[in-house]
C-alpha cells in the first residue's frame, strides 16, 4: 500500500517539475510554430543563474532565507526577459515565415550557442545551491518522507498551469493570442499586431523556460548538459499533450509522471521505455495528441 | 483559389528533425591543428573530458593535474626519483585534447595525434567505451599509451597480447569488491542492501561486482532493491522513495558527477541517508561540495589510493602543494590517477635505456614499463597484472565527516586493503574470481 501512495506522490512530484519545463515549449509552438530546441539552453541559463546567485548569497550568510527564494525568482524572470528578448529581436524577427524545419535547425544552432556560451560564463565545475532544497525541511505523506520544496513545486505548477489558462481564456489579450494561434493571417487583417505577439510570447515562454530551471536548480547539481538533458523530455510531454496546448502539457506530464514512477517502484527496468511507451501510445490513437486540434493546412 | 486538406499540421514534418536532433546532444568539439613538430621535445597527447557532463568532476581536475605534472618536471621541481628535468631530460610538450564526443571521434583524434601530430605518448582516456576503442588502435600504430582512469574489466580481455597499452588505473571490480570489504568490517550487521546505479555498462557492471561481491563476503546480505535510471537525469524523487520503502540498511552507488551530487542532496533531505548508510564508490570526489548537505558517516572511496586516500609521501606533498598554490583546491582522485599515469609514463621512458635528452621508442619504452614498479604519487604501483600492462594497488574506502567550524569536509575511519586482497589474478575474469571466493586473495 506504501507503494502506491509513493507511486502518486512521486508522480504528482515529476509531473509538476515536467510541466514546468514543457510549458515554455508548448505556449511558443502553439503561437508561433516553432518548435524551440534552445528551451533546453533557457532552462539550463535559469538554472545557472540562480545557482550562482543563490549560492553566494547563501555561501556568504548575506541575510533571512525568503530573500533567497526571492532572488531565484528575480534572477529567473531577469535572465528570460534580457534572453529571449535577445534572441527574438535580434535573431527570430528575421526568420519568420519561414519553413518549420529550417526553424528548428535555427534553435539547435543557438542551443550549440548558448551552450559554450553558458561554458564561457559559468565553467565546466558544477554549482551547488542546495539551500533553498534544504531549508524548506520534510514532511511525512502517508508513511513517506517527502521533500517540502519538492510539494511547493506541486503548488507552483498548479498556479501556474491555472493562471496560464485563465490568462488565454479569460483575458483580452488572451483572446487576441488565440486568435493569432487559429489563424494568424486573419488576426493580421484584423488588426492584430501579429509580431508583437510574437515577441511577448516568445520572451513569456523563455521566461517560463529560466523559472524551470531556476526552481530546479536547488535540487540537483547544475552542471554543463544539464539543458540537452531535458529537451527530449519535455518533447515527449508537449507530443502527447497536443503541441501548442497548456491544458495537453499538463496531461501529458501527469500521465508520464504517474507511469514513469509506477514502474520505478514495480518494474524499474521499464522505466525509461515507459516514457516513450506512453508517447507511442498516445500518437498512435491520436496522432495529433490528447489536445492537439487537427488542423487544415492551407495550400 | 485554396485548397484544404486535412492535415496533422507541419509539425509531422518539423518534430522527427527534432527529436533527432535533441537525442543526437551534443558531440561538439574541436580538432587541435596538425602541427608535425620534432623539435627534440617530449610531446605527449593528453586526452580527457574538457566539455560535457564528465568535465567537471574528472575532467577538469586531470587536466589541471597535467598542467602542473608537466610544468613542475619541466623545472625539475619534483622530488627524486622524477628530479630529472622533463622526461629523459627533453623538455615535455603537451597537446591537450577534449574527449567528448563518443568512441569514433575519439579514435580519429588518437590517429591525428599519433600520426599527425607525432606525440611521442598519449595519456587519457575516462570512458571505458574510449579505451576500448583506443586500445587496438593504439598497438595497430604502435604508440605507447598510458589509460588513466577508465575501468572496464574487458580492456585486457578484448586487447589479450598488449605491447603499447598500459592502463596505471584499477579495474572497476576492485572498487566494488573494496566497497564490500569495507563494509564487513565496518557493518557486519547489516542485512538489507539497496542500490541505484546509472543505466549503463559503468552502473550495472559495478552493480554486479558488488553483488556478487557481497554474496560471497557477507553471505546474509540479502538485494531488496536496485534502481538503474537513466545517466545525468538529475532528478531521483522516484527512486529514493523506492528505495525508502524497502528501508535497507545499505544503499550502493556507483553514481558519479553530477548525478552523484543530487543524489546525495535529495536522498540526505528525505531522510534516506539517515535510515541507511549510504555507499559511494565515486564519493571522494565531491569532498569539498557536500558540505552539510551528506551525513556524517557516509563511505566513499576515491577508486584507489587517490586524492584524500593518498598516502604521505614526497611525491604527494609536493603534488598537493603546487596542485593547491595553483587551483586553490585539494586534488580529487581523477587528479592523482592523471598525475601516477604521468610519472608511469616517465618512469618507463627514463628507464628505456635511450641516451639522454633523446626520445626512446615507443616499444622500448613499452619493454621498460612491462611489470615495472614505479613510486606515486598514490605510493608504489606494481604494473602486476594484464603481463605486466595493468597496475595493481590496494583500495581505501572512508567514511565521510563535516566540520561545521571549518566548513570542511574530511574522510575519517580509513581502511586500506591491499591490491592482493582486491585484484583479480591473471588467468581469470573478476566474475569467476568473485563467484570462486577470491582464491589466493591475500588480505589483512
Amino acid at each position: 500500500m506504501l507503494s502506491l501512495y509513493a507511486v502518486l506522490i512521486d508522480g504528482a512530484i515529476y509531473a509538476s517539475w515536467l510541466f514546468l519545463v514543457a510549458a515554455g515549449l508548448t505556449v511558443i509552438y502553439g503561437v508561433m510554430r516553432i518548435l524551440n530546441m534552445a528551451h533546453g539552453s533557457f532552462y539550463a541559463i535559469g538554472a545557472y543563474a540562480a545557482a550562482s546567485l543563490v549560492g553566494w548569497y547563501f555561501n556568504n550568510g548575506v541575510g533571512p532565507v525568503w530573500v533567497g527564494y526571492l532572488m531565484m525568482l528575480g534572477c529567473a524572470l531577469a535572465a528570460g526577459l534580457v534572453v529571449g528578448l535577445l534572441i527574438e529581436r535580434g535573431l527570430l524577427r528575421f526568420m519568420y515565415g519561414r519553413d518549420e524545419v529550417l526553424m528548428v535547425i535555427i534553435t539547435y544552432a543557438l542551443l550549440l550557442i548558448l551552450e559554450d556560451a553558458m561554458k564561457m560564463i559559468w565553467g565546466v565545475n558544477p554549482y551547488f545551491a542546495y539551500q533553498p532544497y534544504a531549508e524548506m525541511g520534510r514532511s511525512v505523506l502517508a508513511g513517506l518522507k517527502v521533500s517540502n520544496y519538492d510539494l511547493m513545486l506541486v503548488g507552483v505548477s498548479l498556479v501556474l498551469g491555472l493562471g496560464l489558462w485563465l490568462w488565454l481564456e479569460r483575458t483580452h489579450q488572451g483572446k487576441v493570442l488565440r486568435a493569432v494561434i487559429h489563424d494568424r493571417e486573419v488576426a493580421l487583417a484584423m488588426g492584430v499586431n501579429v509580431r508583437r505577439v510574437f515577441t511577448l510570447v516568445f520572451v513569456l515562454g523563455t521566461v517560463l523556460g529560466t523559472l524551470a530551471g531556476a526552481l530546479t536548480a536547488p535540487a540537483i547539481s547544475v552542471a554543463p548538459g544539464i539543458g540537452v538533458e531535458i529537451i527530449v523530455l519535455a518533447f515527449a510531454v508537449v507530443v502527447i499533450g497536443g503541441m501548442g496546448s497548456i491544458e495537453g502539457a499538463a496531461l501529458g506530464a501527469l500521465l508520464v509522471g504517474l507511469s514513469r514512477a509506477a514502474a520505478v517502484h514495480y518494474a524499474p527496468q521499464f522505466e525509461l521505455f515507459v516514457i516513450y511507451g506512453v508517447m507511442a501510445l498516445v500518437l498512435a490513437v491520436r496522432p495529433q495528441g490528447l489536445f492537439g486540434r487537427v488542423l487544415a493546412r492551407k495550400i | 483559389m485554396n485548397n484544404y486538406k486535412k492535415s496533422v499540421s507541419h509539425s509531422r514534418k518539423a518534430l522527427p528533425l527534432a527529436l533527432a536532433i535533441a537525442m543526437a546532444g551534443i558531440g561538439a568539439g574541436s580538432t587541435g591543428a596538425a602541427v608535425a613538430a620534432e623539435n627534440g621535445k617530449f610531446r605527449v597527447g593528453v586526452v580527457t573530458f574538457l566539455s560535457g557532463p564528465a568535465a567537471g568532476p574528472f575532467g577538469e581536475p586531470s587536466a589541471n593535474a597535467a598542467k602542473v605534472l608537466v610544468e613542475g618536471l619541466n623545472q625539475g621541481k619534483l622530488p627524486a626519483p622524477y628530479d630529472k628535468l622533463g622526461i629523459n631530460g627533453a623538455e615535455i610538450e603537451m597537446v591537450i585534447i577534449d574527449e567528448a564526443g563518443g568512441a569514433a571521434k575519439q579514435v580519429e583524434e588518437f590517429r591525428n595525434l599519433v600520426q599527425r601530430q607525432k606525440v611521442d605518448a598519449v595519456v587519457g582516456y575516462i570512458s571505458s567505451g574510449d579505451c576500448l576503442a583506443i586500445a587496438p588502435v593504439a598497438e595497430e600504430l604502435g604508440a605507447m599509451t598510458v589509460f588513466y582512469d577508465c575501468g572496464t574489466s574487458q580492456l585486457f580481455s578484448e586487447d589479450k597480447t598488449p605491447q603499447f597499452v598500459f592502463r596505471t588505473s584499477l579495474d572497476a571490480a576492485v572498487d566494488n569488491i573494496g566497497a564490500a570489504r569495507y563494509l564487513a568490517k565496518t557493518r557486519p550487521d547489516a542485512v538489507r542492501v539497496g542500490g541505484i546505479q546509472q543505466n549503463y555498462a559503468w552502473g550495472q557492471d559495478s552493480w554486479n561486482d558488488f553483488t556478487l561481491s557481497m554474496a560471497q563476503i557477507m553471505p546474509k546480505s540479502q538485494v531488496v532493491e536496485s534502481q538503474m535510471p537513466k545517466v545525468f537525469q538529475g532528478q531521483y524523487g522516484a527512486e529514493i522513495s523506492a528505495l525508502s520503502v524497502k528501508r535497507p540498511d545499505i544503499i550502493h552507488s556507483s553514481f558519479w558527477g553530477g548525478d552523484m551530487e543530487a543524489l546525495v542532496l535529495q536522498a540526505n533531505s528525505r531522510g534516506l541517508l539517515e535510515d541507511a548508510t549510504a555507499v559511494l564508490t565515486c564519493g571522494e570526489s565531491a569532498l569539498a561540495r557536500y558540505k552539510d548537505q551528506a551525513p556524517n558517516g557516509m563511505i566513499i572511496g576515491g577508486r584507489g589510493p587517490f586524492g584524500a586516500f593518498a598516502p604521505e609521501n614526497a611525491l604527494n606533498t609536493w603534488f598537493t602543494q603546487a596542485y593547491q598554490s595553483a587551483y586553490k583546491a585539494a586534488p580529487t582522485y581523477p587528479a592523482s590517477k592523471m598525475a601516477q599515469a604521468i610519472l608511469g609514463l616517465k618512469f618507463a621512458a627514463e628507464n628505456a635505456k635511450a641516451e639522454a635528452g633523446t626520445i626512446p621508442a615507443p616499444l622500448e619504452m613499452a619493454k621498460a614499463f612491462k611489470g615495472a614498479t614505479f613510486e606515486s604519487v598514490s605510493g608504489t604501483v606494481q604494473m602486476a597484472r594484464a603481463g605486466g600492462h595493468q597496475a595493481m594497488q590496494g583500495i581505501a574506502y572512508g567514511e565521510y565527516h563535516y566540520d561545521a567550524a571549518s566548513k570542511q569536509g574530511s574522510v575519517q575511519n580509513v581502511i586500506a586493503f591491499a591490491g592482493e586482497c582486491v585484484t583479480p589474478p591473471d588467468g581469470t575474469t573478476a566474475h569467476d574470481w568473485i563467484k570462486a571466493g577470491f582464491p589466493g586473495a591475500q588480505c589483512n
